[in-house]
């Protein structure tokens, strides 16, 4: 590695000249009398002829030169500005950077509360009543675009944030030309981060790979060999396939197997996840169903209504706080469990305690209440889908190398599911009503006999599973849009997990949602998502074949 | 008296001679009315009139098939609409390949989504398809083999009640999955449409229209009939005791699962008629004949005419639709409110349905309507065994 570094530091010694370390020139601030200074304006001819240049004059020739001229003269821009230069890349490379058609003034504008706002680059001031018809764009091409990128990230490097520097340095291998590595040892020198170390090296290693040294190439094959990131695996394919020098060749190859079996086994490690992430969801879903029909024996047909009911709950808790999305979450969820819940005991008290005995009567009326549900909120909210918004620190990825990234979301919501499931478990070895449920769910007449009001615990446990259903619900709206149709997908699936892990068993329902989770996402690349979805069907109708029960049935007499 | 009631509902107290009577009556006039009057008249039935009669018989007819199986075994299928719509699918096969090369396509041997899809040869299913013998076949034994397969599997390992019903669902689910895919050569999302005759008659045709309402009619009696005598056999009572006491005809030595089983297969037979007659006059299938909420329609048709009745099946079909066909009319919005609540209505204050309500009215004028303490014991005890039977 110093090995390495030692050598590139010679190799480039030369073109290192003091630009990068220089300050930014110092130019006159007032733009008006910049323009006045250098009229007669500029030509393009005459950037490359006379120098030395102020950074106001290369502006003034930036809002005059052809489209296919203006590398140059940003270029020119990067060196002298330096970091100053860095709004106006990111604002042209957004499209934002304007100039004045009178002064000349290069602005960056942008829309605050739906009025424009326009900043002088150089004067940094806000101009006063600017309208769109009084600027002219900067037009930027896909060529000038990569040069931005580049120039951004090259000036991010001595950025005091580590990860904008590792992103920096990422930014840059795709494209390395000689100064970028000029600037990338000089970086080198004083960066302490380990990452952006790595990072640097690598990218040192990828510019090495191009040396006329075999000696040099196989150095650079063997740090090439330790990451994951694209580039450096196209290059390895290159240099397997092409290299004059058959050590190389051989060290490569070598390399790039290495490679493949890493991305191969992070492949499987992300499939996994989102095979637990699925596996999470139908685990909210259908835990509430586990508990009422290991209780009652009935089928809540309007369960995946539950669901529904709990999304919608975060939706309008969202409207009602606009300005608070990041704790919404944190309202929705006791919430939707109390709306939910008392949807549910209403069901229960109103019909189902009418049917009782009769579970293939509540199936059809629970079906009934999910129709009415249903239509229900299409009348309210309207039958389109309902977009609700995640907080901040819901959205984005957790980066475990170039190829792993979780998504935030649903880590938080197979944490979640695991944390509801494990309340649950206390709810019902923990406190008086779970005692009661589990009485009643294990032998009706007996529990009943020794004075446990089975109508209440009726009713309870059907709140308790419609209340974890709205729960289930606030949790798939981070996932999935909120419509009508929410809930129904899920009562199917959930029936399912409730079948195969057994019923009356939580833990069952826990090993049976994560398991059909998990087949479900690893068949998903080989059959395609429907044919999936068939096969785990048809296997779980097979299952019911060999053990009508369940993974983990319930034990004694009491279970028949 | 329970007993002798129940007994008398299985044997001589049936209305099915008068029903077929009053049906084929019906037909008749319906016919001639479309054919033999003037349009200015006032007995004029349009052609509009005769299609709509003709789709409502055959959800009558598979109202009976979730009758036969629901009413007189208990068991509760949630996934009859995928014997109706393979039933229509296997139908759908045939009409499209007399299609031949009228299509937009114009290719006389592919139907027009395989030209579509780029597909150069019709794939092994099709095949043969283009026989009516063969084709109506198909109607009979897709359905049948299915439920054949499907039943002898559950009924074996004695999946019965809740657990039986939600497998059903999602038997029905499954198929509605697999067909709307493009690659299963069924037509994807479209399904099957654009037909132009069978057996040569075009199907767009007065006559042609009447003659397939009449023939749904003459079906529907006959399956009617041929359901009722199997019914009062000594199968059916086998079937019934299943109903009532599962485990107590085990153990006198009934193999119950194979009576279940077969119940079940003639039932997918109706279900797959009725899918084939229903093709032809509506015109089109698609995969949204397998949506569950179609299957668990069916079941609330029966329950609203009233289950172990067969005829009340037929009725519940005929009102019900009628009821959809009126109120999506009137207002589209609403309809679902109305099937809703009356899932929940029916199930929890007419659980013998229409049928039920009719026979508590000849009971109370028969013994001069002062006899208000029999009605309630009658409505628990005739409820229960039914329940019982499914839950077990």
């Amino acid at each position: 590695m110093r090995r390495l570094f030692a050598t590139l530091c010679c190799y480039v010694a030369a073109s290192l000249t003091s630009v990068y370390a220089n300050e930014p020139i110092e130019v006159d601030a007032d733009p008006a009398t910049v323009a006045a200074v250098s009229s007669p304006p500029l030509s393009a001819t005459m950037v490359e002829t006379e120098e030395p240049v102020s950074v106001a004059g290369l502006l003034i020739n930036l809002t005059e030169v052809k489209l296919s001229k203006a590398l140059p003269v940003l270029k020119q821009l990067e060196i002298l500005g330096g970091l100053d230069m860095l709004p106006m890349f990111k604002g042209m490379l957004e499209g934002d950077l304007y100039f004045v058609k009178a002064s000349k003034e290069v602005v960056i504008i942008s829309t605050v509360d739906g009025e424009l706002t326009a900043q002088g680059v150089l004067s940094k001031k806000q101009l006063a009543d600017v309208s769109k018809s009084q600027l002219k764009k900067i037009r930027v091409n896909n060529k000038l675009r990569g040069f931005l990128k580049q120039a951004i990230a090259r000036l991010h490097i001595s950025h005091p944030d580590s990860d904008k520097r590792l992103a920096a340095v990422q930014t840059l291998l795709t494209h390395l030309s000689d100064d970028t590595i000029a600037t990338l040892i000089a970086a080198r020198v004083n960066e302490a981060d380990e990452d952006v170390q790595a990072m640097i090296d690598l990218a040192l290693a990828l510019y090495q790979a191009d040396s006329k040294d075999p000696a040099e190439r196989l150095i650079a094959v063997n740090i090439m060999a330790d990451s994951l990131e694209g580039d450096a695996r196209n290059k390895l394919v290159k240099l397997a396939e092409n290299d004059t020098d058959t050590q190389v060749k051989v060290a490569a190859a070598k390399a790039l197997k290495q490679i493949n079996e890493k991305i191969e086994f992070y492949g499987f490690i992300d499939q996994l996840f989102f095979g637990l992430s699925l596996g999470s969801v139908l685990l909210l879903a259908a835990i509430g169903l586990a508990i009422t029909f290991g209780v009652m024996g009935v089928i809540n047909m309007a369960h995946g209504e539950m669901i529904m009911l709990g999304a919608y709950t975060t939706y309008v808790v969202q409207l009602m706080m606009p300005n608070a999305i990041e704790y919404s979450l944190w309202v929705a969820i006791p919430l939707a469990f109390v709306v939910s819940g008392c949807v549910g005991i209403l069901i229960e008290r109103g019909v189902i305690r009418h049917l009782h005995g009769r579970p293939l009567e509540t199936l059809l009326a629970t079906f009934g209440i999910s129709l009415i549900l249903q239509q229900l909120v299409r009348t309210v909210f309207s039958p389109l889908n309902r977009q609700v918004a995640s907080p901040e620190w819901m959205s984005g990825s957790l980066e475990i190398n170039p190829i792993l990234s979780l998504t935030l979301n649903r880590l938080y919501i197979l944490a979640f599911a695991l944390l509801v499931f494990g309340l649950l478990l206390i709810i019902l070895r923990k406190t008086s009503l779970g005692l009661n449920v589990r009485a009643v769910s294990q032998n009706r007449d007996m529990a009943k006999a020794m004075g446990i009001r089975t109508d209440w615990v009726d009713a309870m446990t059907f709140g308790l599973g419609s209340g974890i259903a709205g729960i289930a619900g606030v949790a798939l709206s981070q996932l999935t849009n909120v419509g009508p149709n929410l809930g129904q997908a899920y009562i199917i699936d959930s029936f399912m997990v409730v079948v195969f892990g057994g019923v009356g068993n939580l833990w069952g329902t826990l090993v049976a949602a994560f398991s059909l989770g998990i087949a479900n996402k690893f068949l998903e690349p080989v059959t395609g998502a429907v044919l999936a979805s068939i096969f785990v069907l048809i296997f779980i109708i097979l299952f019911i074949q060999k053990r009508p029960k369940g993974l983990f049935p319930q034990k004694g007499r009491a279970a028949e | 008296m329970n007993q002798l009631m129940r007994f008398s509902r299985l044997h001589g107290d049936s209305k099915v001679a008068p029903f077929v009577a009053i049906l084929v009556i019906l037909t008749l006039l319906a016919s001639m009315g479309n054919l033999l009057m003037p349009e200015d008249s006032a007995f004029y039935v349009s052609t509009y009139t005769i299609t709509l009669l003709g789709k409502y018989l055959c959800y009558a007819m598979l109202a009976l098939a979730v009758d036969v199986i629901w009413g007189y075994c208990g068991i509760l299928s949630l996934g009859h609409g995928a014997f109706f719509a393979l039933g229509g699918y296997a139908m759908g096969m045939y009409l499209m390949r007399q299609i031949g090369d009228r299509g937009v396509y114009g290719n006389p041997e592919l139907p027009d989504f395989m030209v579509f899809l780029n597909w150069t040869e019709l794939p092994w299913f099709w095949q043969g398809m283009d026989q009516f013998w063969f084709a109506m076949l198909m109607v009979l034994l897709v359905p049948g083999i299915l439920a054949f397969v499907f039943g002898w599997l559950a009924f074996r390992s004695r999946v019965t009640g809740v657990y039986l019903s939600i497998m059903t669902q999602a038997l029905t689910y499954a198929l509605l999955l697999a067909f709307f895919r493009n690659e299963m050569g069924f037509g994807g999302n479209n399904g099957l449409t654009d037909f132009k005759d069978i057996l040569g008659f075009d199907l767009q045709a007065d006559t042609t229209r009447v003659t397939l309402f009449a023939i749904t009619a003459l079906l529907l009696a006959v399956i009617l009939v041929v359901s009722h005598k199997i019914l009062q056999s000594r199968m059916g009572k086998v079937i019934v005791a299943i109903r009532d006491g599962e485990s107590r005809a085990r153990f006198i030595g009934y193999r119950t699962e194979r009576f279940k089983v077969w119940l079940f297969v003639y039932s997918a037979l109706i279900a797959g008629i009725a899918g084939a007659l229903y093709v032809p006059q509506v015109g089109i299938i698609n995969p949204g004949e397998f949506s569950p909420l179609n299957s668990i329609e069916m079941v609330i048709w029966v329950a609203v005419g009233g289950r172990g009745t067969l005829i009340g099946a037929i009725v519940g079909a005929l009102l019900v639709n009628f009821a959809k066909t009126k109120f999506t009319a009137i207002m589209p919005d609403g309809w679902l409110f109305a099937l809703g609540a009356l899932f929940v209505f029916v199930t929890l204050y007419l659980p013998q349905g229409l049928m039920g309500l009719y026979q508590k009215m000849v009971n109370k004028r028969r013994s001069g309507g002062g006899d208000n303490d029999a009605r309630p014991a009658d409505d628990k005890v005739d409820t229960a065994p039914a329940i019982k039977g499914g839950d077990a």
